[in-house]
Formats: C-alpha cells, sequence, structure tokens
C-alpha cells in the first residue's frame, strides 16, 4: 500500500515536468494553431545550453537559468519571426512539415557539436536529498521540479484570463485578421508567444536535464510525452494540459513498477485508452 | 483629410479596384452604396491595410500611408468595423472593449463613458461576446472600434440582418460619434438610409466609382442606374 502510494506520489512530480514540456506546445497549439514537432528537440537544446553554461562559468544548473531563460527568449523570438512566421496560417501542413525540418536540423546540430554521449546536469547534493513523510520518502528535486512546474502554470493561466497580453492571445487565436485591426500585431505577437514558450523550455529543460541523462536524439520522445500531455488534457486548455501530464506520469510509474522497461509503454496505454474514451481530450475547453 | 489616389486592389490574380479614388474630410459622412461585390468591403479593408496597395494609394492629410498595417493604420486614427461584427468569441464584451482601448489612442471616447450612453451594454459586459443577439453585437463591435478614439471610422455593413428597432440603435450610437466631430464612412445595402444619413455619396460598380456627389442632391434615378449597371 505503502508501495502504491510512494509510486502515485512520484508518478504525480514526474507528471507535473511532463506537463511542463507541454505547456509550450498547448501555448502555440492554442494560440497560433500550429503543432511545432521540433519542441522535444528545443527542450534538449536549452538542456545543452545550460550545460555548456555552467562548464563556462563553473556555476549550478539553477543560476545558469539567469542566462539560459533570456537566451531562450531570444531564440525563441528569432525564430518565430525569421522563420515560423511564414507558415503560421497556412494551413496544418506547411508548420508540420517546416518544424519537422527544424527538428532534423536541430539534431544533426547537437550531434555535431556536442558528440552523441549523453549527458546530465549536475545539480550536487540537492538531486540526492529528500525526505520521509509518514513513511513515503519524497525526492527534494522532484518537489521542486512540481512547485515550479504549478508556479508556472498558475502564471500562465493567468496572463491568459486576467492581463492585455492573455486578452490578445485569445483574439489573435479566435480571428487573426480581425485583431489587426483592434491594433494587435500578430506577427509581433506570435515572436512574444514563441519566446515566452522556449523561456518555459529552458526551465523544464534544467529539471529534465538533472533529473534523466540526456542526448541529441532525446527530442522526439519528449515530444511525444509533451503532446499526450496537450491531447489528453484536450487542445487549447491550460490546466488540462497539466492533468494530461500529470496522468501520464502516474501511468509510466505504475508500469514500471511492474516491470521496469513497461514504463512508457503504460504511459502510452493510458493515453489510447484515454482517447478511444473521450477522443476531444478529459477536458474541453472548459477555461478559456 | 484622407483619400485613395486611382487605386487598384487585388485579391491575388483577381482584381477587385480599377483605378478608384474616393476621399473624405474631417468630420463628414460619406456613404459608399453599390451592390453585393462591387468593391465597397474592398475599398474600405485597403483604406486600414488589410488590403495592400502601393505608397502613395492611400493619402492621409498629406502623407502616403499606403501598404502600412492595420494596427499602424489605427495609430493614426482611422479604424474599421469589419462586416459580420467579428467580435473575439473567447473574450467577454468588457473584454473586447478593454483590448482595442488599451491598444488604441487616448481621446473622449472610453469605456465608462460607453456603459454610461448605453447602460444595457453594462448589463452584459461580463457575458461572452457570442452570447448576444446580433444588434447587441453590432454595438460592441462599433463601440470596440470608437474606444480607439479614431478620427475615421469605416463602418461596414452595420446595419446587415438586424431588426429596425436594432438598426435605429446602431444608427443612434453613430450619430453620437458623429456630434463628437467623427469622420464616417458608411457602407450601406440601404440605399435610402445610407443617403439620408450622409452629406455625400460614392456609387461604386465592379470596383469604378460609377456616381458621386451630395446626397441631398442624389437622384434616384440615376443611383439606380448606378447601382444596377443598367
Amino acid at each position: 500500500m505503502l508501495i502504491a502510494l510512494e509510486t502515485l506520489i512520484g508518478g504525480l512530480m514526474l507528471g507535473a515536468l511532463y506537463a511542463l514540456f507541454g505547456l509550450g506546445l498547448s501555448l502555440s497549439l492554442g494560440v497560433m494553431r500550429m503543432i511545432n514537432i521540433a519542441h522535444g528537440d528545443l527542450i534538449v537544446l536549452g538542456a545543452y545550453l545550460c550545460s555548456v553554461v555552467m562548464q563556462m562559468f563553473g556555476i549550478g544548473p539553477f543560476l545558469s537559468l539567469m542566462l539560459v531563460v533570456p537566451l531562450m527568449f531570444v531564440i525563441g523570438m528569432l525564430l518565430q519571426s525569421l522563420l515560423l512566421n511564414r507558415v503560421v496560417g497556412q494551413g496544418t501542413l506547411s508548420p508540420l512539415l517546416l518544424t519537422f525540418g527544424l527538428s532534423i536540423v536541430l539534431q544533426n546540430f547537437l550531434q555535431e557539436t556536442f558528440s552523441a554521449d549523453t549527458r546530465s546536469l549536475q545539480a550536487g547534493d540537492i538531486a540526492l536529498r529528500g525526505f520521509d513523510l509518514g513513511g513515503v520518502s519524497i525526492g527534494l528535486l522532484p518537489l521542486l521540479s512540481t512547485v515550479v512546474s504549478v508556479i508556472i502554470f498558475a502564471g500562465t493561466s493567468w496572463l491568459i484570463n486576467g492581463s492585455h497580453l492573455g486578452r490578445q492571445a485569445r483574439a489573435v487565436a479566435d480571428d487573426p485578421a480581425t485583431a489587426r485591426l483592434v491594433g494587435v500585431d500578430d506577427r509581433n505577437f506570435y515572436a512574444l508567444i514563441t519566446g515566452f514558450i522556449l523561456a518555459v523550455i529552458a526551465m523544464a529543460a534544467v529539471l529534465y536535464g538533472i533529473r534523466t541523462p540526456f542526448a541529441p536524439t532525446s527530442g522526439p520522445e519528449r515530444l511525444l510525452y509533451s503532446f499526450e500531455a496537450v491531447v489528453l488534457g484536450g487542445l487549447g486548455n491550460i490546466w488540462g494540459t497539466f492533468i494530461g501530464g500529470v496522468v501520464i506520469g502516474v501511468a509510466q510509474l505504475f508500469g514500471a513498477k511492474i516491470s521496469s522497461g513497461l514504463g512508457p509503454f503504460f504511459g502510452h496505454l493510458v493515453f489510447l485508452v484515454a482517447l478511444l474514451a473521450r477522443p476531444e481530450g478529459l477536458f474541453r475547453r472548459i477555461q478559456r | 483629410m484622407l483619400s485613395i489616389e486611382s487605386v487598384d486592389a487585388y485579391y491575388g490574380l483577381f482584381q477587385a479596384l480599377f483605378g478608384l479614388s474616393f476621399s473624405i474630410s474631417p468630420g463628414e459622412t460619406v456613404a459608399l452604396i453599390g451592390s453585393n461585390g462591387a468593391g465597397k468591403s474592398t475599398l474600405l479593408k485597403t483604406i486600414v491595410g488589410a488590403v495592400r496597395v502601393r505608397r502613395d494609394g492611400v493619402r492621409l492629410d498629406g502623407r502616403d500611408v499606403g501598404g502600412d498595417t492595420e494596427p499602424q493604420q489605427l495609430a493614426r486614427g482611422i479604424a474599421l468595423v469589419p462586416e459580420g461584427r467579428r467580435l473575439f468569441g473567447s473574450l467577454t464584451v468588457l473584454e473586447n472593449l478593454q483590448l482595442a482601448a488599451r491598444n488604441g489612442r487616448a481621446g473622449p471616447w472610453t469605456i465608462p463613458r460607453l456603459m454610461q450612453e448605453f447602460p444595457v451594454m453594462k448589463e452584459f459586459q461580463h457575458r461572452p461576446s457570442t452570447a448576444l443577439s446580433g444588434g447587441q453585437q453590432q454595438l460592441v463591435a462599433i463601440s470596440r472600434a470608437l474606444v480607439c478614439n479614431p478620427n475615421y471610422l469605416l463602418c461596414d455593413e452595420i446595419s446587415l440582418g438586424l431588426s429596425p428597432l436594432a438598426v435605429n440603435d446602431v444608427y443612434g450610437l453613430l450619430s453620437r460619434a458623429r456630434g463628437d466631430g467623427l469622420a464616417v464612412v458608411l457602407v450601406e445595402q440601404n440605399v435610402t438610409r445610407a443617403l439620408a444619413e450622409s452629406g455625400r455619396f460614392y456609387c461604386i460598380q465592379k470596383g469604378r466609382v460609377a456616381l458621386s456627389g451630395k446626397s441631398a442632391d442624389a437622384d434616384h434615378a440615376a443611383v439606380a442606374q448606378a447601382y444596377f449597371g443598367m
């Protein structure tokens, strides 16, 4: 029983990280109606950038975010305004093809630059510390990443629902041509959104890199988990994405308890079953 | 003074306007009449930059402003109420107005003033904009353009599909805006109404001006001929 509880808590905390992976995908789908196939590779890029910054300045992974978050923000804005803006609103196929190509380019770039060896981000003893709560042991790092994830989700949700930025985002998502008539420059706004998405990715990348070793080809797997979280939660629903990520995380850890190789399989299985039962996702745009 | 100088406008390969010229002075109300597909909406879109034209195709107070984007024209004081109202369904009525007010210019039209003048809008301000009747939606759509405090308000088919009572409400709001010195370009299917509300008119046919003049002197037979092209 205690083991089940421990697995559940572990799954919730892993899921919060998956949810954070999914947030960016959810935003680009919700605001720009665009699926970014390179999303997972951008997470891996973020992790490598952290690794480089850590080596250069001899600092820890969390401190490296001070540099990596703004850097990723700028990369996101440039990526959108130079490349992705050419295909936004051009149907669903063009963005898929372009970002698929981008994914391949990124993977090869990372392999060329950093070799195919796996790396991980060393966080020192914070990664090993934990505490005991009524017989259930909880790792400090997973707890931290859960807190970070919840804060980012709450902040994003507040931005979308209660700020001028969010009103612009929803207006652009509804009808870009009319949004321009009320003064929203959709192209610049998309660049801002993608900058924000990559800043979130940077934070997810650090939490991921400390937890799991990564290699240049780890991207597609990240994309898959992100995508499952987004679709499971219902497209365009921010807290739905959070719940979706948590469900996948819990399913994976329970699967891994049954047999250590079955974790991801169980995640996919739950995703499949949930999709068959509710093709529109668990939560259908309850929240705007 | 806002003017269009012998402009050709295209949707891809399809040419919608042929050397069309048009002008409106501050405070004036000008009606655009013509059958469906004549190019009236295209003319409005050309002015706000939704349809791109050459640089000197659109002139505002002696400056060439053609080819600029909608947000740029909005900042210069040109606002369009699009055909079909096009409120943002994911936003409440109030949010629709807040978005526009924040992006537009400062001026006499504020959200509190609109709420005061239209108490009915205050009642439904927190509803999603899609939950309103057509007439209410149109009032919100005009208000959304007004809170940007334009000098030139372009209205595309603002009475289309509304009940006669709602049409009166909509024109009531418009006349208050005109009382504040706004220039209004009116695209209107109802020719009688358009001529009654405006000082001058242009009759557009197949992308060209077929007839223009003072609305008070308009000869209905000549307008009908220009309208239908017979």
